[in-house]
């Protein structure tokens, strides 16, 4: 019998991995910003369920709020990326 | 006995869902998946609704839920004639 | 029995969200894979939902599978089709990468693996659960990100407002959207209040409550993005005057905050005792304004055409005589 936090952590992992090969393998910006979230998604699934305790017992606030500033830097991240790309292939330089 | 009433309602539900899911798989052009998608799930989602308003026991998650189902179908409501619109306009040019 | 069920649910949760990850980035069609990827942040946030954290849940639907979706798919709208460029690289360096990525796991894995196995360190949860009434609210993850680590988020925010800067300073906007249809045109008008109350009755609950500021601060984004497809090109955002102040508010009070309480002879951002919760509140409230103005613009793309400058009536004249 695993448990939960095991769990997700490997699944976390996985995504990680996943992103990150999709990440240095991508040809086009837009998939490989994509990639970068799954990334870090994986990052914060790793985070969240290393701060679970129980289907009972309250659960570790720490990383909860570690990955709420994440998922809202990712997120103003991505959209500086996707601005810095609209200027680089309208300037034909992508 | 409510809880049990409750979790009878709320396998109903499920159980539409699942239809609506098969539907997406099974059926075979854009339009009639559309249809398997929004009355089928939100159907399932309304007992769902019903089940859970049971169990939560108090008026204000009862109205609370209610609002979730009333604002699920009418995003799901609009996209859904949004989207077959489109496929409408793309088949005709 | 019961605990098999729940590792079943596990299992079933990771192996999907993993699969769909997967699904994500290795379509080849980049609107397929932006779809499955707004898909995958909603499994995430049913996965935040089981690990008993709402307030992510709440975050993750809001900002990680509804904004950033959004944000790709209007990104995509600009690019051009090119047939030939989508897709992966093949070759020796697909399968170096592969192998890197692989070790990379593994390595990861096995450290937490070993981390699982250890013995309980001191853990800094009994720290917040012990002073948690004398932080000014009741829930954990508020207290963490704005009495304990509040220092973090003024950061955070601080990258938002460079975030916000850099979109700005890059180039106008993303070409508008037609005017809304009459059906699309009524969602819109009723559900823009409607966001807009959610947003506040989320900024105030969040002091006990799953809620909070960036909570709030998306679903005001989301009415953002709902006008700006319904066809209003500037999103609902005020003018160029109004949109600078309200993207710099967030940080401005923050470091306000922090910089009066030390009149008072504490640190730096140390609340003093029993003032804590109006403060918490008064830096939130400004926090869901910067974020909600941030992330409508980031969505807008650019400087909005209004905030561009229109030429005034006597310019229009005198261009007119000129001629």
């Amino acid at each position: 019998m695993l448990a939960t936090d095991l769990i997700y952590s490997i699944a976390g992992v996985a995504l990680f991995a996943l992103g990150l090969r999709a990440a240095l393998l991508h040809r086009t910006l837009l998939g490989r910003i994509l990639a970068i979230n799954i990334c870090g998604a994986g990052i914060f699934l790793v985070f969240v369920a290393l701060g679970y305790r129980g289907p009972d017992l309250v659960p570790d606030a720490v990383p909860h709020a570690l990955v709420l500033t994440g998922i809202v830097v990712a997120v103003s991240a991505t959209a500086l990326a996707l601005a810095l790309g609209r200027r680089l292939r309208e300037a034909g330089d992508e | 006995m409510i809880e049990f009433i409750a979790m009878l309602i709320i396998m109903i539900g499920i159980s539409f869902f699942a239809a609506g899911s098969i539907g997406l798989l099974r059926l075979p052009d854009l339009y009639t998946r559309l249809h398997a998608l929004t009355k089928a799930d939100n159907l399932g989602l309304g007992l769902i609704v019903v089940g859970l308003a049971m169990i939560s026991g108090s008026l204000l998650m009862t109205m609370k839920l209610l609002l979730i189902w009333i604002l699920v179908l009418a995003g799901s409501a609009a996209s859904a004639h949004l989207i077959a619109q489109q496929a409408l306009r793309r088949e005709q040019n | 029995m019961v605990v098999y069920l729940w590792n079943l649910l596990d299992l079933v949760l990771a192996g999907l969200v993993v699969a769909l990850g997967w699904a994500a980035v290795a379509s080849a069609d980049l609107k397929r894979g932006i779809v499955l990827f707004i898909a995958f942040g909603l499994l995430l946030a049913i996965i935040w939902a089981r690990l008993n954290a709402p307030d992510l849940a709440l975050a993750e639907a809001a900002i990680g599978a509804g904004l950033s979706g959004a944000l790709l798919l209007a990104a995509l709208r600009d690019e051009p089709h090119t047939g030939d460029v989508i897709g992966f690289t093949r070759g020796p360096v697909a399968w170096a990468t592969t192998v890197l990525s692989l070790v990379v796991a593994g390595t990861v894995a096995w450290a937490l693996l070993h981390a699982h196995a250890a013995a309980d360190p001191i853990r800094l949860a009994d720290k917040v659960t012990v002073h948690l009434e004398h932080s000014g609210v009741s829930n954990p993850v508020t207290a963490v990100l704005l009495n304990y680590r509040a220092y973090d988020t003024l950061l955070e925010l601080a990258v938002l407002l460079a975030a916000a800067l850099g979109i700005m300073a890059v180039g106008p906007a993303r070409p508008a959207y037609k005017p809304a249809g009459p059906l699309f045109g009524a969602l819109v008008y009723w559900l823009v209040p409607l966001l807009i109350v959610i947003g506040g009755y989320l900024l105030w609950v969040g002091a006990h409550a799953p809620g909070g500021a960036f909570q709030a601060g998306a679903l005001l984004a989301a009415a953002a993005v709902m006008l700006r497809l319904g066809g209003n090109p500037a999103a609902g955002l005020p003018g160029p005057v109004a949109q600078r102040w309200l993207l710099v508010c967030g940080v401005a009070v923050f470091i306000s905050v922090g910089l009066l309480v030390t009149v008072g002879g504490h640190a730096f951002l140390q609340y003093p005792h029993g003032w804590s919760g109006m403060l918490i509140l008064l830096i939130e409230i400004a926090a869901t304004l910067a974020i909600a103005t941030t992330l409508a613009l980031a969505y807008v793309g650019g400087t909005t055409p209004a905030s561009q400058g229109t030429l005034s009536e006597q310019q229009i004249k005198n261009h007119r005589a000129s001629d």
